[in-house]
């Protein structure tokens, strides 16, 4: 059985398109069956969260760096459709995998 | 008199006529949204403090999608200064640069500009999910990019917004 995975949804200054992130991010989980945590938080708050909460990615809809330990995916597919199919296999290859 | 609380009611956000302007003629994304945001204040949906709020929200937070049929930009800012939710929409006759969201430098052609003004922060999740899937929609961006007068534009949007009860 796989076991849960846990996604970090970073909002810049609009808590709403990291909402709508966090959505499609639970919706991907339930269709492949795989239980995921999400969790939202601001992108100053990022650093403590990787610490505390361990999410095994992090999608944005702000501007991250992405040298951090954590892969880091911009949430903008889903806003525009545009590479929205290869996000969703670059995350369930995330949940998919054995940690 | 001044509503200092908001009380808890469903929100419907909508296009109205009076808040439509196509063609548009706007110089900048500034422009743009300064020209949305009278419409607004003008029809009561929003605070004097509106227009500032979300021109300064879109420095630091772009708000341009480079959607394949057209870019869209959806400006907004936080629901203290909203009254009553709307969405106001302009079309301008030559595309507005915006930047992009989630991006350092990015550019887009904006090509239909959408302000959303939300009385409750829950609610512009909910209409921002309602928007992306109509936007998403193939031909409902270039209907609304080709629509002869407001009436359209609000009817387009009607049809796609209403389908279901906000809460």
């Amino acid at each position: 059985m796989t076991k849960e995975k846990r996604a970090l949804v970073a909002c810049g200054t609009s808590i709403a398109t990291g909402t709508v992130a966090a959505v499609k991010v639970k919706e991907i989980a339930q269709e492949a069956g795989i239980p995921l945590k999400v969790s939202q938080c601001k992108i100053v708050e990022v650093p403590g969260k990787i610490e505390t909460f361990q999410p095994h990615f992090i999608v944005t809809t702000g501007t991250m760096p992405d040298n951090l330990e954590v892969p880091v995916f911009k949430g903008l597919p889903f806003l525009t459709g545009i590479g929205l199919d290869q996000l969703k296999e670059q995350i369930l290859e995330i949940l998919r995998a054995d940690d | 008199m001044d509503k200092t609380s908001k009380q808890p009611e469903t929100e419907q956000p909508r296009v109205y006529e009076e808040l439509v302007i196509t063609p548009m003629r706007a110089e900048s994304a500034t422009d743009a949204i300064t020209q949305l945001g009278a419409r607004l204040q003008a029809g009561g949906f929003v605070k004097d403090s509106w227009t500032q709020a979300t021109l300064e929200r879109e420095r630091t937070f772009a708000t341009g999608l480079p959607i394949p049929e057209m870019g869209v930009a959806i400006p907004h800012t936080d629901a203290i200064h909203v009254l009553k939710p709307a969405i106001a929409v302009g079309v301008p006759d030559e595309p507005v640069e915006f930047g992009e969201m989630g991006s350092l430098d990015g550019q887009v052609p904006v090509r239909i500009i959408c302000t959303l003004a939300m009385v409750r922060s829950e609610s512009l999740a909910t209409l921002l999910q309602r928007l992306i899937g109509m936007f998403q929609s193939p031909g409902v961006l270039t209907q609304i990019a080709g629509a002869q007068n407001p009436a359209d534009i609000v009817a387009i949007f009607d049809q796609h917004l209403l389908s279901a009860p906000f809460e």
